[in-house]
């Protein structure tokens, strides 16, 4: 069974190098035709028909995008901190494309040399390292509107931070339930645990998705959140004064932070690339590939193929794809909010619900522990149970006029029909 | 003319739900992104009919033998509120009036089709055609040969008798 060794050594290397070169090409390319999916779908939602003059169906649209973006002419504003001008666009890039190294994206494939790990770095950090670098983002956003020298742009970089301060608390909170069920923080454990429950945690956890898709948005600046562009009221806000590759990079980097968004959302409550079923099944558990255990707690030997592989990529890659279209549709649907509305969203509604979810999860999972009921299916139906009470007790209680409403409830005069000549 | 004012009352903050609102609103767009009808007209393939009365790009009528049918009798420059057609007159031997320089600028132009009403001899015409891009702006200033060798429909005029063109 030297089959199943984990890789190492020069095979590791190739292999590595080999997965950070595809994944950087995957996720470049996949934003590309985001943009063009943006683009398309907001034109079928408005009955239009978007862009579909640039090869078969506008396929090479991003393409023709990318070239005018990269022979445009680069303006730098007189009055803008040069240094820091330029720094902006790298620092709102870079974070959002390193979030991307721990996820992990298929189940593990067979080589001669070994089994190799479809994820970049199974760091053992996992969740709070994307906590990190994904909230760095706001800094080349603060950055890049402190630099420009431009009042919109510093009114963006504000709003900019003030929500990443804001929803970094709720997406938090939201993620500690997942935690707290996984036990781990590593997205491949997130993943197994996710297979042995034989239910992913969109359902045992179903508030803690919502908060969490919530904050997402929050955190990605999409509307109905994107108070730091918000178009009508400050230009384009933080990148107003940016132009060609510059601010096609302020694009790349909302977009492929809007990619680990989705990726994160498909891992961490969607079972990632899980399939239903436990043929797919495979974890490293005390250095031997598993899938699973019998009755008597034997670990049952995991079988990887390169079609399970294969398969479990296109399970991932279709669940990301499903967020990315619900970022979308979400954003040509959804109003803008009002700027308080954002900040009494974020402190007092996903804060204390947050708060309180953590609280009843932990209850919960601690009555089923107490009672013997062992980690599995059972185990997954009781947090399902609480979590259906307390996601309908948010949709169908909480939700009446408290969530989103008016500055100040104003006193509503009866109907009047008033006439001016 | 009295102007009303409706007040639309808000609902009560007590009755109102954000999510529900959302995820009605999602359907919807939903609906019409897979919905596919859709009201956009592939431009350069798929073109408008343009109405009999449209006035667009000039155009000069010309005689079966090739002479412009203008006199040259100058009350288009005239009536022209824009000023914008500029018009040299001459006259051969035979005692006929012709235009030496006949030309249009296009820019300057309002499309009115004062030109076309007031031409006694309907040579000059404002037609049903509106493509006239150009890579440099000195090719709006159509001369006199450019006018004739158009060939796009011309406007009808206005017919007090039948308003509506019908």
């Amino acid at each position: 069974m030297d089959v199943l060794q984990p890789i190492s050594g020069i095979p590791l290397l190739v292999t590595t190098s080999i997965k950070i070169a595809t994944m950087f090409g995957v996720v470049m390319l996949t934003v590309a035709y985001t943009t063009l999916a943006e683009r398309r779908v907001s034109a079928f939602i408005q009955d239009r028909l978007g862009p579909n003059r640039v090869g078969p169906f506008g396929l090479l649209q991003p393409i023709a995008d990318g070239l005018k973006n990269l022979v445009k002419e680069e303006a730098l504003p007189d009055s803008a901190s040069r240094l820091y001008f330029l720094l902006g666009p790298m620092m709102a890039m870079v974070p959002a494309l390193v979030t991307f190294a721990v996820v992990p994206f298929a189940a593990p494939l067979p080589t001669p040399w070994g089994v190799v790990d479809m994820i970049i770095a199974d760091v053992p950090i996992g969740v709070l390292y994307i906590l990190a670098l994904s909230s760095l983002g706001v800094y080349g956003i603060v950055i890049a509107g402190w630099a420009s020298n431009n009042k919109y742009a510093f009114l963006g970089a504000l709003r900019a931070s003030a929500q990443m301060v804001s929803y970094e608390v709720a997406l938090g909170l939201s993620l500690i339930v997942v935690l707290m069920v996984a036990g781990n923080v590593t997205l491949t454990e997130i993943v197994w645990q996710q297979q042995q429950l034989d239910l992913w945690y969109a359902l045992p956890l179903s508030l803690g998705f919502l908060l969490f898709v919530t904050s997402a948005f929050a955190e990605t600046n999409r509307l109905p959140f994107d108070m730091p562009e918000a178009e009508s009221e400050l230009i384009t806000g933080f990148h107003t004064e940016y132009s060609a590759m510059k601010f096609s990079m302020f694009f790349i980097a909302e977009y492929s932070h809007m990619l680990t968004a989705s990726a994160l959302m498909a891992t961490l409550f969607f079972g990632g690339w899980d399939l239903p079923g436990t043929w797919d099944d495979a974890f490293w558990y005390d250095g031997a590939l598993i899938k699973g255990f019998d009755e008597s707690g034997v670990a049952i030997a995991a079988t990887p193929a390169i079609w399970k592989t294969l398969l479990t990529f296109g399970a991932f890659a279709g669940k990301t794809a499903f967020f990315l279209l619900l970022y979308i549709w979400v954003r040509w649907t959804l109003p803008r909010f009002r700027y308080d509305q954002v900040m009494q969203l974020g402190w007092k509604v996903l804060l204390p619900t947050g708060l309180a979810y953590v609280m009843v999860i932990a209850s919960t999972m601690l009555v089923l522990d107490q009672i013997g009921v062992p980690y599995g299916f059972t185990y997954g139906l009781g947090l399902t149970a609480v979590s259906t009470v307390c996601t309908v007790a948010f949709v169908f209680f909480l939700d009446r006029g408290r969530i989103i409403r008016g500055a100040a409830p104003r006193k509503v005069k009866p109907l009047v029909e008033s006439t001016v000549t | 003319m009295a102007v009303t004012t409706k007040v639309v009352q808000r609902p009560d903050p007590g009755r109102t739900s954000y999510l529900r609102a959302a995820l009605k609103g999602m359907s919807l767009t939903l609906r019409h992104m897979v919905n596919p009808k859709t009201v956009t007209q592939q431009y350069p393939e798929e073109q408008t009919e343009l109405s009999p009365r449209w006035r667009g790009t000039h155009r000069m009528e010309v005689h079966s033998d090739g002479r412009p049918k203008c006199v040259a009798c100058g009350l288009c420059p005239t009536v022209c509120p824009a000023n914008c057609i500029r018009l040299v007159g001459g006259e051969d031997d035979q005692g006929n009036r012709y235009p030496i320089v006949y030309e249009i600028d296009e820019f300057r132009c309002i499309f009115c089709g004062m030109c076309q009403e007031v031409c006694p001899v309907e040579a000059i015409h404002v037609g049903r055609d509106f493509e006239n891009a150009e890579y440099s702006r000195d090719r709006f200033v159509y001369d006199l040969d450019r006018l004739m060798e158009v060939d796009h429909p011309v406007a009808l005029l206005w017919d007090p008798e039948d308003p509506k063109s019908e």
